[in-house]
């Protein structure tokens, strides 16, 4: 399948944008299509991109203040009468701080809420670790219900906005800060629970989400000068996941790694643990933050320290093909 | 639905207490104190005040009634099958495997309920949401009702709803504290106080209305004045007895979390029959 992505994703003039604005762009977009679809913000509308909505439709449009318990369950409250919420805060207040709330008034209640965490992962950069949320994924994956989705770019996230406004499931977006590569184009693809294959190849399965995917990307390019045939899967919904691409995939290749900016305890890694556990077992290493919490610093420079840049990728995968 | 008479509704709240206390004692667990001091709200409620039709719960012009103190909702599911919405004899499968009648309200089981409830505190928001909507949908003939436990306004969560409430102007909100002093831990006011609650509710931009929440003409009345303020959401503190209407249940918290044994329900059954709330004097 031809997936229309950026002809020199190595070369230094890539387009970057922050994904929050491909969600600004995705929720304005979404509001035009449809009045129901309405916005509720924890006093963070210009930082969670909402901003453009809350001025386009002002009076579809709630200020919540500072109280992200309340933010949810008022979106669940107005899903009951057929609106389309999409609730915005930091994605370390929101499902941070209201997991109950999400869990019974939108999960176990089946209301349509969309729950926006913007500023997730190291890519929050300076704010240090209070800020920088990785544990979302894990939060909102082991919810019966709840839709998890980590677009890779501003594009993305624009599609993927535009298809969880059409989708009756509660469901999480989550969202980076600082400007990320764009490798899609807009005839690219995107639908909720699909996985895409971004490269081929025969040695070891890649499985990157969010801002991670464009680190795959390098990787792959590198190491197939390295004499190793990388096949990366782009991941944005972590949940549904898309076990058959996956599985496929690890039947060819007899190896994974994961690659995401969060936890890898419940995160993307852990799902993939749990599919290729029970259904294709092969040797599995899953990049990612191992059970500690981030600090300030340059996203870069975080990334490094991390272990989450091009370069990690590739010694993860040399070692992986010596042993 | 035919409108019952204030004596009809007295009694019916009556019947409505001695179905609570078989439900429980036949589940064998759940809450006996706050569903009878509700009785009389639940039963004015479903009989007087909201615009619903049993036979048709998902009617697009009905009343929102959302229990936020899931763990009452005995009283509610009695309501609703002497209202209609299901035939009395379910009620006896309360809390049992395969039940529509889970121990704290659960919506997609169960027509009629607007909400899932249980975990406190996210009753009074959700109320919020459902009034923006309407007012969004320009849906000005809809009430959303919400009940309250007094307890449960120990959690954040509630004053977070309250100051948006008030924010917005919601006017067609229309809440009822359940104020019967009583929470699993002891008396509200050693556990963590809540008074002076009228004051803390009018400081947060609410028109707050104090009535005798046992007194069925109270409660309509109210309820009537509420909806005819425009300017503020509306609060009614009812205050109540917990266990009204069985003698050794009446003030005790330790009846809050308990149901009765097939003794303690033969005569509290007894004293619902026979007294019908007469012994409230032996404690003034």
């Amino acid at each position: 399948m031809n997936l229309y992505l950026v002809d020199d994703i190595l070369g230094k003039d890539i387009a970057k944008e922050p994904i929050r604005k491909g969600f600004g762009r995705g929720l304005l977009e979404a509001g035009m299509r449809n009045e129901n679809v309405v916005a509720a913000c924890a006093d963070l509308t210009d930082s969670t991109q909402m901003s453009l909505f809350a001025k386009e439709f002002p009076e579809r449009f709630i200020e919540i203040g500072v109280a992200e318990q309340n933010l949810v369950t008022v979106g669940s409250g107005m899903a009951a009468l057929g609106k389309i919420p999409f609730v915005s805060s930091y994605a370390a207040f929101s499902p941070g701080r209201n997991w109950e709330q999400i869990r019974t008034t939108i999960c176990l209640n089946d209301r349509p809420v969309k729950i926006v965490g913007s500023h997730a992962g190291l890519y929050t950069g300076k704010d240090g670790a209070t800020h920088q949320m990785l544990e979302d994924i894990a939060l909102m994956r082991v919810l019966p219900n709840m839709v998890v989705v980590v677009p890779g770019g501003g594009p993305e996230a624009e599609k993927a906005t535009l298809a969880l406004a059409e989708d009756k499931r509660p469901s999480y977006l989550r969202l980076a800060r600082e400007p990320t590569p764009i490798l899609t184009t807009d005839q690219t693809p995107f639908e909720i629970g699909k996985a895409y294959v971004y490269a081929e190849g025969h040695d070891i399965t890649v499985i990157s989400t969010g801002t991670m995917t464009y680190q795959a990307m390098v990787a792959a390019e590198k190491l197939f000068k390295d004499g190793i045939d990388v096949e990366v899967i782009h991941c944005p919904t972590i949940k549904p996941l898309d076990a058959a691409t996956i599985l496929k995939s690890a039947q060819k290749t007899g190896r994974v790694i994961t690659v995401e900016e969060a936890q890898i305890n419940g995160g993307l890694g852990g799902a993939v643990a749990e599919l290729l556990s029970e259904e294709h077992p092969v040797p599995l290493r899953r990049m990612g933050v191992r059970d500690r919490f981030g600090e300030s610093g340059d996203p870069d420079e975080l990334l490094a320290h991390f272990g989450l840049t091009a370069k990690h990728i590739m010694m993860t995968a040399h070692d992986m093909m010596d042993k | 639905m035919k409108k019952l008479s204030l004596e009809e509704l007295e009694k019916k709240a009556y019947d409505i207490r001695m179905d609570i206390i078989k439900m429980l004692e036949h589940a064998k667990s759940g809450h006996s104190a706050g569903p009878l001091g509700l009785a009389d709200i639940f039963t004015a409620l479903y009989f007087d005040i909201l615009k619903h039709d049993p036979k048709k719960p998902e009617w697009d012009q009905r009343d929102l009634l959302l229990l936020s103190n899931g763990h009452c909702v005995p009283v509610q599911y009695a309501s609703m099958a002497h209202a209609g919405y299901f035939d009395k004899k379910e009620l006896m499968t309360l809390r049992q495997f395969g039940s529509r009648l889970q121990g704290h309200p659960e919506r997609s089981k169960l027509p009629g309920l607007e909400t899932t409830s249980g975990p406190l505190g996210s009753g009074l928001s959700q109320a919020a949401g459902m009034a923006l909507a309407l007012r969004m949908n320009k849906d000005h003939h809809r009430w959303v009702y919400v009940v309250l436990g007094d307890g449960e306004q120990n959690e954040g969560n509630i004053w977070e709803a309250a100051m948006l409430a008030s924010k917005y102007k919601l006017n067609n909100i229309i809440a009822i504290t359940d104020r019967n002093n009583i929470q699993i831990d002891g008396p509200t006011e050693s556990v963590m106080p809540l008074e002076d609650l009228k004051e803390k509710w009018e400081a947060f931009g609410w028109y707050v209305i104090d009535i005798d929440g046992n007194n069925m003409e109270a409660i309509i009345d109210a309820c009537a004045m509420g909806r005819a303020i425009v300017e503020k959401p509306v609060m009614i503190i009812a205050h109540t007895i917990p266990g009204k209407g069985v003698d050794f249940m009446e003030y005790d918290f330790h009846w809050h979390g308990a149901p009765p044994n097939v003794e303690q329900a033969k005569l509290a059954l007894h004293e619902l029959r026979t007294l019908q709330g007469k012994i409230r004097g032996e404690h003034e």
